[in-house]
């Protein structure tokens, strides 16, 4: 599904990524793992096609197609969903509003016929009751006033709507409770655990691996991944930590 | 040879037959032109035209002459190049515009526009010009051609007054004589002096007491709209315990060749009465180098004259070169309230400077301000605003909330609020707020699935919320795709 070549990647004409390579197929849940400054982030925005992250060399190619060659709204109608560590506030805009929007221009981009509002109400009601979020919330500015946790909870219901094919969520896990961590793995596997879609965990910790449990763990470090394993990857470097591998 | 080329071609072609009489010309001469210049001699013309009274003709004149006494004022944080008064034209007969055979002949720039927007094919004929369109429009949007006069009967028999300025000069002239003038003295500033001296057309509405007009006089006056020109005049007078929504503009864009366009818009509202004024504003704003581009220069103002009325305006600025307007309300009747709600859009090299003016004479009278200034490319966009309080008028409140967005990092946003309180038991708030639409929202907005230019939209909207959702339906939703058409190209 995802097949990253010999990734390089610059932001502000310092090289982050270093000919990182990395293969996921469909059915697959994979999580990358690595200290501050590895280039997780680098990886997830340059993937997203965000401006400023300039690409120097390499191929990505997702469901065959050129994944560099495509705006970013093109890679997300392609099926391609960011979870953000920082969800973004837009102010005056309901959720509602936004993901309807969002969606429909997607729909539309892929050839298909928009949602009406109450077709779109539907699923987003759906979508809310499965992350035990109040629909009152949805109707609410995007993540304006929402806690740490809320945010997160709203960044898997917006997946449960677009339903993506590859979702690569960067971070999901930092600031969350036990309870919310909990929340949050199981909206992940309910939404994603299926044979056609396939899931990036970029994380710091292996306490959210505890819930979705990753079929490959790789180590980024230096820009490049450096090591790959099983969930049993992941308990290694909790107790030795990652500094063999930077070295 | 482009519209504004053949039209500036057949008014030398008129002017130069006229002057070539003796004594250049006098108003019982047939023709559609007054000549290029601003004399005594156009005044008259303009008068005679429009089968003034002598009053009516006297009072332009005193306008005239005082006019020739006063300086364009300066004080606006504007850039405006000299205009010279003497090189232009004051009165052109409203000519019908050249007919188009379909819509393959206007302008594509303009049509996309149109298509933007969401307006009906038929209802794009009617905007465009094209030949037996209106007809047919009325027909789509409203069933029947008989609807506007159906319309108008019942308005008259709600008792509304409803009709062209220069009509009610002749019909009404008791009401016209009492509150003309009135609400913007003849000397308020430059630009209203020169309206009283030559303004050419406009509208008149009276409601009588006790009556709820009985449609939004939009619906009616979109239709019906004429080519009202470059000195419009406007005057509603809402008497006791009545409503009245009005809205003038259109969303989609308006050409015009007058460069120069300073109409004057008089409201007043006795006891318990209530006048909600919208406007959208959409005149050309020249090209993306800042060429060309329509001087906007408009006096507004209302009277809340009785207790308890009521005046509210509304409004969405995105077109004309220059717009230096300040919609205000004189609060004189005691818990009388004015409402002022703006979103002004700038971009290429647009310069707008707008806001109001809440003048509490009355007690317990109060006020609310917002302003939303959105500035792009390398326009200035400024809010600037007075809330007086005059020594007698105790328990006044004011609400104001200034808040501006900059889009790129050329363009300029300013905010320049006058407070003058001359009674301690005032209450007066002002909040004020300078944001960027940051790259993060963008990127959030467009790895959801929005292309650029809808991700602006959205988050344009959604700054401008409050204000637009005092708009009538159907004009909101019109407006709201008017912000993201007008910002168009103006990131990335």
């Amino acid at each position: 599904m995802l097949q990253i070549n010999n990734l390089h990647a610059t932001v502000a004409d310092k090289p982050i990524l270093k000919g990182l390579s990395l293969q996921i197929n469909a059915g697959e849940i994979h999580a990358i793992m690595g200290p501050n400054g590895a280039g997780k982030s680098t990886l997830t925005y340059t993937l997203g096609g965000r401006p400023g992250y300039e690409v120097t060399d390499g191929s990505v190619s997702f469901d065959g197609q050129d994944l560099l060659a495509l705006a970013p709204h093109e890679r997300a109608a392609a099926g391609l969903f960011l979870g953000f560590q920082y969800p973004v506030e837009i102010p005056g805009v309901s959720n509602v509003q936004f993901l309807r929007e969002a969606l429909n221009s997607q729909r539309k981009v892929r050839g298909e016929e928009p949602l009406s509002g109450g077709e779109f109400l539907k699923i987003a009601r759906a979508q809310a009751d499965a992350m035990g979020m109040d629909m009152e919330m949805l109707k609410r500015p995007v993540n304006v006033g929402f806690s740490g946790g809320e945010k997160k909870r709203n960044e898997m219901v917006q997946m449960g709507i677009l339903d993506p094919v590859l979702a690569i969520l960067d971070e999901t896990d930092s600031g969350l409770d036990i309870d919310a961590l909990r929340v949050v793995g199981d909206g992940i596997n309910r939404i994603m655990r299926k044979p056609d879609k396939a899931v990036l965990l970029i994380t710091h910790y292996q306490r959210l691996l505890d819930y979705v449990k990753p079929d490959f763990v790789h180590v980024l470090a230096g820009g490049r991944i450096v090591r790959t394993g099983g969930p049993e990857l992941a308990l290694e470097l909790e107790e030795d930590g990652y500094k063999e591998m930077a070295a | 040879m482009t519209d504004h080329q053949i039209k500036d071609q057949a008014a030398r072609d008129a002017a130069a037959s006229v002057a070539d009489y003796e004594h250049g010309w006098s108003s019982d001469i047939e023709t559609d032109f007054a000549p290029k210049g601003l004399t005594e001699d156009t005044v008259r013309f303009i008068s005679g035209k429009k089968n003034e009274p002598e009053w009516m003709l006297d009072w332009r004149l005193k306008a005239f002459r005082m006019w020739q006494t006063m300086e364009a004022p300066d004080w606006a944080k504007l850039n405006v190049p000299p205009i010279d008064y003497q090189d232009a034209y004051y009165y052109a007969a409203p000519k019908p515009k050249k007919t188009l055979a379909s819509l393959d002949e206007v302008d594509p720039e303009i049509l996309k526009v149109y298509q933007k927007l969401g307006i009906p094919i038929e209802e794009q004929k009617v905007l465009a010009g094209v030949e037996g369109a209106r007809r047919v429009a009325v027909d789509a949007v409203f069933d029947s051609v008989s609807v506007a006069t159906t319309f108008r009967a019942e308005l008259e028999k709600a008792g509304v007054i409803f009709r062209p300025i220069s009509e009610a000069i002749k019909e009404y002239p008791e009401l016209v004589k009492k509150w003309l003038g009135k609400i913007v003295p003849m000397h308020d500033n430059y630009f209203a002096t020169l309206n009283c001296a030559v303004f050419s057309d406009g509208t008149f509405v009276y409601i009588p007491e006790g009556v709820r007009c009985p449609m939004e006089l939009s619906t009616y006056f979109r239709i019906n709209a004429e080519n009202t020109g470059q000195f419009e005049r406007t005057l509603i007078i809402a008497d006791k315990g009545s409503y009245v929504s009005y809205l003038e503009g259109c969303t989609a864009p308006m050409r015009d060749e007058n460069q120069l366009h300073a109409a004057v818009v008089e409201l007043v509202a006795l006891d318990d009465a209530e006048i909600k004024y919208s406007t959208v504003q959409n005149w050309y704003p020249g090209n993306a180098e800042g060429l060309g581009g329509i001087y906007n220069f408009v006096t507004k103002r209302a009277l809340c004259q009785g207790a308890r009325s009521k005046v509210s305006w509304t409004q969405v600025e995105t077109g004309s070169a220059i717009t230096w307007k300040y919609p205000s309300c004189v609060l004189n009747g005691e818990n009388s309230v004015g409402e002022f709600y703006s979103v002004a859009v700038t971009n290429n090299f647009q310069q707008a400077d707008t806001g109001t003016k809440m003048i509490h004479n009355g007690k317990g009278s109060r006020s609310t301000i917002v302003s939303k200034g959105i500035s792009a490319g390398h326009s200035n966009n400024t809010y600037r605003g007075l809330v007086r309080v005059a020594p007698q008028a105790e328990g006044v409140r004011n609400f104001t909330q200034c808040d501006s967005l900059l889009l790129g990092s050329v363009s300029g946003a300013h905010t320049v609020p006058y407070i003058e309180v001359r009674n301690p038991s005032a209450q007066i708030e002002h909040e004020a707020t300078t944001s960027k639409i940051s790259d993060d929202q963008l990127f959030y907005a467009m790895q959801r699935g929005l292309a650029q230019e809808e991700a602006v939209a959205l988050i344009v909207n959604g700054f401008a919320k409050e204000v637009l959702q005092q708009l009538p339906m159907e004009f909101a939703v019109e407006a709201q795709k008017l912000l993201g058409i007008s910002l168009e190209g103006s990131v990335g």
